[in-house]
């Protein structure tokens, strides 16, 4: 925060401060802090659903409960094997793209971008739904094109049908989906380079593979690490494409975290809420340790800059 | 000497650029594949789909998928609800984070740190973990299953972006301008409105874009939301129903399915730089 001079002014006009400042923080109360209260609070009670009567306090029962549903810890497996399948793919592929996109010989840009964003732009829903029909084992093309290509046993998998290749061909679609996103945080941060520096590297006669490790790649390192963050979040919150894609099947093989949320909240005839709540709770303590991590990388590598 | 050493260059530039030029069309081909099979698969009949699904020419341009879509399966009443939930998100959006953006850039006053605190320390938090609690309360203030209470929980929760770019902007606005207003007896309000708004163009351009995208593809929230009034249902919801129906009618759900995108490609068409740089704005955050 820069401190200006005229913010030191004789009369701070409070009363117009909070009036301005009122519908951001009624809805913010609303619609983000009682909702994080209120699922803590609901994890530790017996609520089934919204209209139950006599809730009871149970203390960590929930908690307990889920670490030994098989259910819950399929899930967690479930969203960390796809965390480990997309976030490589999509940080290093996205990277490569965005060399190639930033170089100056490269023509077309614009071109390429958008052809990249499109899926960026597309809702989830629409792409699941569009996939489901590509990947169709009797009219899809995929399927058609193993078949020209001589795979014949491919050509008669599910891809999304089957428990094995379910999860793998969803983190095929997702990556495919969000790719556009990191390809534009990448060519941002490549662009925060200074052109002087490519100049200088130039002249002192490193050649494309050095000038990327001893200048881009040091520069490039904080960015690298808010880029991964963003990919990681990104994608432990899959639940859109899974959702419409797979509904968490065949047999759980696709539920990630979310999805079991939803599962047991929503999507049941006997729903349970407190349980859901529970989970949602592990989830979203999960998701700020790593946001939080992130600030803490972020905070050492601007500080180890400046002090080098 | 000169010369010749950069003819050497060029040529021995010349097939990188190839290389990575036929790399890049290779991946956009992959990339646009779908959309193209999806156009094309929208013009077909379901029985030339399931026969020829590969061609990627239809045999002739069939409009009635479109109509089937739009009629049958109400896209006509989600598109009418997403264009509604969607415009009215964005319009709440820039009045709340303009109006909260603008003090907090402008003023020091008590109780701002603890306000920016909190923002930054939620602005990561999941739909999954305020989900429930969000449509309880909708609930209890009889906002569940009607648009407004769906357009409430999407221009509501986090915004925290967008609160930020208009702070950030802000504090970057020269001072004067406001003590130039002040001294013309312009009162609190009116210099917002006339002086710091009409500034903020590309700011509110960029909130404009990224909150459309976000409310127009948001899944989550209008899926809950609309379980007991298909009324209300918004175009990914309707895409989910109508692929998941008792008919089978894919060349009707390619359909759909373009249909549901158009508006946010068009937009993009014409307001790309501003889709850059507010995905781009997340890195510098």
């Amino acid at each position: 925060m820069t401190k200006q001079p005229s913010l030191r002014r004789s009369k701070t006009p409070y009363g117009w401060i909070y009036l301005f400042l009122a519908p951001t923080l009624i809805l913010f109360t609303l619609y983000t802090l009682y909702p994080i209260g209120a699922t803590v609070w609901y994890s530790l009670t017996s609520m089934r659903s919204f209209t139950s009567k006599n809730v009871q306090f149970v203390g960590l029962a929930n908690y307990i409960a889920l670490f030994k549903d098989k259910q819950f810890l399929n899930s967690l497996s479930v969203t960390g094997r796809f965390l480990l399948m997309v976030v490589p793919a999509r940080f290093f592929l996205s990277l490569v793209m965005a060399l190639l996109l930033n170089w100056k010989m490269c023509k077309w840009k614009t071109f390429f971008r958008t052809m990249f964003f499109l899926p960026v732009l597309t809702t989830s829903a629409v792409i699941g739904v569009v996939f489901i029909m590509l990947l169709d084992p009797t009219m899809g093309p995929v399927n058609a094109i193993f078949a020209m290509l001589g795979l014949q046993d491919l050509s008669k998998v599910s891809l999304l049908g089957t428990s094995a290749t379910a999860l793998g061909t969803a983190g095929v679609i997702w990556v495919w989906k969000w790719l556009g996103n990191s390809l534009i945080y990448w060519i941002a941060s490549l662009q925060s380079v200074p052109e002087e520096l490519y100049e200088a590297a130039k002249i002192d006669g490193a050649n494309a593979w050095q000038t990327f490790k001893s200048i881009v790649t040091p520069l490039l390192l904080p960015f690298a690490v808010i880029i991964l963050v963003l990919t990681v979040s990104d994608a432990i919150r899959v639940f859109n494409l899974m959702l419409t894609l797979t509904n968490g099947g065949p047999f759980y093989a696709t539920e990630t975290v979310e999805v079991f949320i939803y599962r047991h909240a929503f999507q049941s005839t006997s729903p349970r809420m407190a349980y859901a709540s529970a989970a949602a709770t592990i989830f979203g303590v999960f998701f700020m340790i790593i946001v939080l991590l992130q600030r803490g990388i972020t905070a050492a590598l601007r500080k180890g800059g400046k002090t080098a | 000497m000169t010369t010749a050493s950069t003819t050497r260059k060029k040529r021995s530039i010349r097939p990188g650029v190839w290389i990575s030029f036929v790399v890049l069309m290779a991946l956009a081909l992959l990339w646009v594949y779908p959309f193209v099979w999806m156009i094309s698969a929208s013009f077909k009949t379901n029985i030339e789909l399931l026969n020829k699904g590969l061609n990627l020419i239809p045999e002739s341009l069939n409009f009635d998928a479109y109509r089937r879509a739009w009629v049958d399966a109400h896209f006509d009443t989600y598109f009418m609800n997403s264009v509604i939930t969607t415009g009215a998100t964005i319009i709440l959006v820039v009045i709340r984070c303009s109006l909260a953006g603008y003090v907090l850039g402008m003023y020091n006053f008590r109780g701002k740190t603890l306000i920016l605190t909190v923002l930054l320390v939620t602005f990561f938090v999941p739909t999954g973990t305020t989900l429930i609690p969000t449509v309880a309360l909708s609930r209890d203030l009889g906002l569940l299953n009607t648009q407004a209470g769906l357009i409430l929980a999407l221009a509501g929760g986090g915004q925290v972006a967008s609160t930020l770019l208009y702070k950030g902007f802000f504090e970057q606005t020269p001072h004067e301008l406001m003590e130039a207003g002040e001294i013309d007896g312009a009162s609190f309000v009116r210099i917002f409105v006339s002086i710091m708004l009409p500034l903020t163009g590309p700011i509110t351009a960029t909130t404009v874009v990224m909150t459309f995208m976000g409310a127009w593809n948001n899944f989550m929230l209008p899926l809950v939301f609309t379980f007991s009034n298909t009324a209300l249902r918004t175009l990914p919801v309707g895409m989910m129903v109508f692929s998941k129906g008792d008919t089978v009618d894919y060349a009707g759900q390619c359909a759909a399915a373009l249909l549901s995108i158009a508006p946010i490609v068009l937009v993009y068409v014409f307001c790309q730089k501003y889709f850059v740089s507010g995905i781009a704005g997340a890195i510098k955050a």
